[in-house]
């Protein structure tokens, strides 16, 4: 584990290094200066030297400016390396998750990611900015004490070191017994920013529905898990001062014991048996600091394992060797295509069975069926936001696989159903599409999806910031919007999910005029529940059950299928019917 | 001259912040703490017991010892076991403070996320437009987080060695009082040292803290819309924004680190200084025989003493100044003003005896508004839904008005649509009546109420609302429509599936009702989510409904289905609906035109087509209205 978060240490190497290269200069220091201190008191005072008091506190001045050069530096170091290395983690993480299929997307919640992002990597920065300071410096100064302790008298500090095994294994204990309490504190973070974020998304639900109350014994439930899990953990890490203290207490007893007998028999002296115990205490004090140390990399044990499951996660989807960069043209064809979610939901069911389509370069699809149908399905395959289960697609006569994926998703511009709108002006969204188009091509664009003529509404027009998720815009501005980002592109194969379902019919006809005139060449197709946003098409594909149930033109298909037929009539004929009679 | 001020505003700030948090310390567990204090100060006693025993043992026990060829060691035994028993008293002591702080913190934290989540519900809808979901999730977890170590290990260490210094104060003060103010004097030095290094350390803390928020919000953003990223391979670009926000965070980390980590080599060297200083004074003082050796020694033993909680105390402080960070943010949130509500007129549900409408507990179907007046006297008037809108102005800023002069009635029973084009205003009056914002002029009544005077909870729950983005939480499919009615029976949740013809899909999946979704319903087609949030709204079978887009993505056939149980359920209540596809609202009593905030035409379908105007024009696309 240490191994896989080492590596993202990078560029700061060299302060981390340097941190407790500095922290062993400082200790040096730490143990000059007591040793300066003491002469001062054993020869300068007791001999009421005034040259040497100041002799040796000339050195004593020098010595402390030192050590505070070194732990000024040592601190900096630490700060810089520490902030760094989170900074690399989360990069790493960031970078991993734009990799992501959207399989692996479904995966992790992003209230998920979001706290491995955040809290788990604020934990590994602190207990490794821990590390590099006091785990140098607590064993410097444990192995300082030891090893003065046995200059002074080797056969009672074995004391010590015997105290040592029985402590490791306690804290062995409560460690291995602490984590997985931590891993589940985590995991009930998660859901704790699951809550909050579902309720900021939905805060409009809960108001109109007064579901406040409902929504807080929602989250005092989470947040309770999380107290416990805490509460579990922490109570056992409360062993760990204590134990430490038991430790050296019992050595210093039996060290008081045994030098006393020692000192009646005359083998050691007073002086002795005092500073070792003054030893003991500097034992006791690292000792302490190491447990400090100790607690924050459990935590951060659980939050590190949690960081390397993003970094490691490997994306379903990725370019094959020497991919195809070139799409050749606007055709598109499924074979046998089957596909089915993994996600372990509705195992026996196949969303698509059995596909088998060929679509022309150019060609205008319409694409109609039921609720649940599997459209989105569907046409989510063509850029390979999936990978077939069995089967497969060509666009430009290669299979999608053999693609590079950011060639093939740039001839193939999906408009989304659940289609988001980013915090930030509305060029700066448009230019998603393309972050060179120029103003003109915007607004080129945008008069084709028929956005320009209310954007130049706004007071700022194309600079009018959006609010995240863009809910400053009406529903039908929202989706021209994405539909002039998608045309930025300039795809090969535009994909209209259920994209104008919020725009008036006459717009939406303009939109469709527009694209038959200005871009014939790419291929179209359309999600619709509207049956006049598919009329016109070169061919109307009917969807039912996650099979094609029909294909043909408007015409064809009210003579053939009764699906279509049905749809059609239930939304024509009245209308018909009424524009007759005026 | 104006940062000045403000940094003072910013120490003032960091004050009040540490007494309100102390407040939580103090005000709910009291005695937990005290008792927390006691052994703080049993457990440091116990430590400098352990050095005077040294001196005790020696003196009193081995020296009178040494030489004797038949030494008595029961004595000596005794008092290692006295001792024993001392230290035992002060592991026991420490595991309590210990194991108290673990219930103190713990509990603290649990109570202050609880009051942000109680208190975020109360927020005005404008609160949650204007701040980004994630920044506000942050708050919760990274900004709580900073607490943590500082409750549960910051204040005790803080306590405990405040008390050691004191102790050893007294002690210095007895034996020199002009050693000692030099002493007092390296420690004014040392307090201005702590304190610049603190500003500046607290400054890019408190920094830190919001670009953690920054950071937060963006990562929540993006992967809400990562689907959309990766469509429009435009991770390069969300990588390249991702690392200058990450930059940040990590530059005012690294500041905020550095100073924090420079206080302590400071003022554990400054305690060095003052050695030097007292050493070399002491020694003038010496030679010229005012002091003596022994007292000039134990005064060095002292200092040592009294700068190595210092420095300890200067090690906690990175935490206390980051909890502080965090804490104010917690407290922007808590203190963050509620939406109003001076509403008084209640909700009842009602029957009727002799014409006369009386309160009753159990769900009657009939409901009624409670009015209590200035006089004492209670007034019922039934619910019919009868709402009105007489000049009505709206912005959301004030001075950026968007509805104009809305003036309609919506009679009990009645059907009333809302036709426009996008962003004329439609779904803004619906947000007016449910008072998600308060209108900035004219009136809204409700049964002859102005809706201000009806409370906020009662006027909502008259009113069902299915928005066009569904929102649905995490949990079975059952748990979400039981949402509209917490207490529904398995059976009626299944009626009110039907009802919405949600039924049909879901017992397409394997698992039914119990099927699992998420809060962004992966896994469900849009339509799907529509149908699941209709039938939470049929459940909660409110006396008005109003239907924003509710049904733009389920298909036409579904759709029918699903007007017609809702036309059932809703017969002879109001219904305020916002609809694209025209055929949907033929049927209604009244059709709105808006345009650009205004209302331009109103009448009945016929009406309306006859008249040859907007709606005519929409109805047959002969015109665009945008």
């Amino acid at each position: 584990m240490i191994k896989k978060l080492a590596k993202y240490i990078k560029q700061y190497k060299k302060d981390s290094i340097l941190t407790p290269f500095f922290v062993i200069l400082e200790v040096i220091m730490e143990v000059v200066i007591p040793y300066l201190m003491a002469k001062i008191i054993d020869v300068g005072i007791e001999n009421s030297d005034l040259n040497y008091i100041i002799k040796m506190g000339i050195f004593l001045v020098v010595s402390a400016l030192l050590s505070l050069v070194f732990g000024m530096l040592s601190g900096r170091f630490a700060a810089k390396a520490s902030s760094g290395f989170a900074k690399n983690l989360r990069q790493g993480m960031f970078y991993n998750i734009q990799n992501f299929s959207f399989t692996n997307i479904d995966k992790f919640s992003t209230s998920s990611l979001v706290t491995r992002l955040t809290t788990d990597v604020t934990n590994v920065q602190m207990a490794f900015q821990m590390i590099i300071r006091i785990l140098v410096r607590a064993p410097i100064m444990l192995i300082f004490a030891l090893a003065m302790s046995f200059s002074i008298n080797a056969n009672l500090a074995w004391i010590f070191l015997a105290t040592m095994p029985p402590l490791a294994i306690v804290l062995y204990i409560i460690a291995t017994k602490a984590h997985p309490n931590f891993e589940k504190v985590f995991k009930k973070y998660d859901n704790l920013n699951r809550v909050v974020g579902e309720n900021l998304n939905a805060i409009r639900v809960v108001k109109a529905y007064n579901r406040e109350e409902h929504e807080q014994e929602k989250f005092s439930k989470v947040n309770d898990e999380v107290y416990n899990y805490f509460m579990k953990a922490e109570k056992i890490v409360a062993f760990n001062s204590p134990a430490m203290q038991l430790a050296i207490y019992a050595s210093v007893l039996l060290l008081s014991w045994l030098g006393a007998k020692n000192i009646v028999g005359g083998s050691m002296q007073t002086g002795e048996l005092s500073s070792l115990i003054t030893y003991a205490w500097q034992i006791l004090s690292s000792l302490m600091m190491l447990s400090f140390v100790f607690v924050m990399v459990i935590i951060a044990q659980s939050s590190a394992e949690r960081i390397i499951e993003v970094l490691e996660e490997k994306s379903t989807i990725t370019n094959k060797e020497n991919p195809i960069k070139e799409v050749k043209d606007g055709s598109i064809s499924f074979e046998n295509v089957s596909f089915k979610y993994d996600d372990g939901k509705n195992e026996d069911e196949l969303p698509l069975e059995n596909i088998n389509i060929d679509i022309k370069s150019g060609e205008t699809i319409g694409i109609i069926g039921g609720t649940g149908s599997s459209k989105s399905t569907f046409v989510n395959l063509i850029p390979r936001l999936y990978d077939v289960t069995n089967g497969s697609i060509k666009v430009g006569g290669v299979d999608v696989r053999d693609y590079d994926l950011e060639s093939l998703r740039n001839e193939v511009a999906v408009v989304l159903q659940k289609n988001v709108l980013f915090s930030g002006t509305i060029s700066e969204n448009l230019r998603w599409g393309n972050k060179n188009a120029s103003d003109e091509e915007l607004v080129r664009v945008c008069k084709l999806a028929q956005a320009d003529q209310f954007i130049q509404e706004f007071p700022d027009k194309y600079e009018t910031v959006l609010d995240q998720g863009g809910t400053n815009v009406s529903g039908g501005q929202k989706q021209r919007i994405c539909i002039a980002r998608a045309l930025l592109k300039k795809p090969k194969i535009l994909v209209l999910d259920d994209s104008t379902s919020a725009v008036d019919t006459k717009t939406d006809a303009l939109i469709r005029k527009a694209f038959r005139e200005e871009i014939p060449n790419t291929t179209k197709i359309i999600i619709a529940q509207r049956i006049t946003s598919v009329e016109d098409a070169d061919r109307i594909i009917v969807l039912e059950d996650g099979k094609i149930n029909g294909v043909g033109t408007s015409e064809e298909l009210l003579k053939t299928n009764k699906i279509y037929r049905e749809v059609y009539e239930s939304q024509k004929k009245g209308e018909e019917d009424e524009a007759v009679k005026q | 001259m104006k940062q000045l001020n403000n940094k003072k505003d910013n120490n003032q700030k960091a004050g009040k912040t540490l007494k309100r948090l102390l407040k939580y310390v103090t005000s709910t567990y009291k005695l937990q703490f005290v008792i927390v204090l006691i052994s703080i100060v049993i457990s440091s006693l116990v430590g400098v017991a352990g050095i005077q025993f040294l001196k005790i043992l020696i003196d009193d026990y081995i020296t009178p010892l040494i030489g004797n060829v038949n030494p008595d060691y029961s004595s000596l035994l005794t008092a290692v076991i006295v001792m024993g028993v001392i230290y035992v008293v002060g592991i026991i002591a420490t595991y309590i403070y210990n194991r108290l702080m673990i219930n103190i913190s713990q509990g603290i934290l649990n109570k202050i996320r609880l009051q942000m989540f109680e208190h975020m519900q109360t927020l005005p809808i404008g609160y949650f437009d204007s701040h980004p979901h994630g920044e506000t999730m942050s708050t919760y977890t990274n900004d709580v987080d900073t607490l943590r170590q500082c409750i549960s290990q910051s204040i005790p260490q803080v306590f405990s060695c405040a008390i050691s210094m004191i102790s050893i104060l007294i002690s210095m003060i007895a034996t020199n009082i002009y050693l000692t103010l030099v002493v007092l004097a390296m420690v004014v030095i040392m307090v201005f040292v702590a304190k610049f290094f603190g500003k500046k350390s607290s400054e890019y803390f408190i920094k830190q803290q919001k670009d953690i928020g920054t950071v937060n919000g963006y990562i929540e953003e993006m992967m809400s819309g990562q689907k959309v990223v990766k469509v429009f391979c435009h991770e390069e670009e969300t990588k390249k924004q991702f690392d200058k926000l990450n930059e940040e965070l990590c530059d005012s980390s690294t500041k905020a680190n550095s100073y924090a980590n420079t206080l302590m080599p400071c003022i554990l060297n400054i305690g060095n200084l003052g050695y030097v200083l007292v050493a070399v004074v002491g020694g003038i003082l010496a030679v010229n025989g005012i002091l003596t050796i022994g007292s000039i020694a134990a005064f060095l033993q002292f200092i040592k003493a009294f700068t190595n909680p210092l420095g300890q105390v200067s090690q906690q402080m990175n935490s206390i100044i980051m909890a502080l960070a965090g804490a104010e943010r917690i407290f922007d949130l808590i203190d963050e003003k509620s939406e109003e509500d001076n509403g008084y007129v209640t909700l009842v549900n009602a029957k009727i005896e002799d014409g006369k409408i009386i309160e009753v507990k159990e769900r009657t179907g009939i409901w009624a508004w409670k009015h209590p007046h200035h006089d004492g006297t209670l007034t019922y008037t039934r619910l019919r839904g009868h709402v009105e809108f007489e000049n009505v102005k709206f912005g959301y800023e004030k001075n950026k008005i968007v509805l104009h002069d809305i003036t309609l009635e919506a009679k009990e029973g009645e059907k009333v649509s809302f036709v426009g084009a996008t962003g004329a205003g439609k779904t803004t009056i619906t947000n007016l009546i449910n008072r998600f914002y308060d209108i900035q002029g004219g009136k809204i009544r409700y049964d002859g109420i102005n809706i201000k005077k009806i409370k906020k909870q009662d006027l909502r729950r008259s009113l069902g609302m299915v928005l066009q983005d569904t929102n649905l939480f995490t949990g079975t499919i059952r748990e979400n429509i039981r949402y509209g009615k917490l207490d529904a029976t398995d059976e009626e949740v299944y009626q009110a599936a039907k009802l919405s013809n949600a039924d049909k899909f879901i017992k397409h999946l394997s698992k039914g009702y119990d099927t699992m979704i998420d809060g962004s319903g992966e896994g469900l087609s849009q339509g799907q989510r529509q149908l699941l949030s209709i039938a939470r709204a049929a459940l909660n079978n409110p006396p008005v409904l109003i239907l924003d887009e509710a049904t733009s993505s389920i298909d036409t056939r579904t759709e029918k289905i699903v007007q017609e149980g809702m036309d059932q359920l809703m017969k002879g209540r109001t219904v305020f609906v916002i609809a694209h596809r025209l055929s949907t609202i033929k049927n209604s009593d009244l059709i709105m035109v808006l345009d650009h905030g205004r209302i331009i035409e109103r009448g009945k379908h016929d009406e309306l087509i006859q008249n040859k105007g907007m709606y005519y024009g929409l109805y047959t696309g002969a015109i665009e209205i945008d």
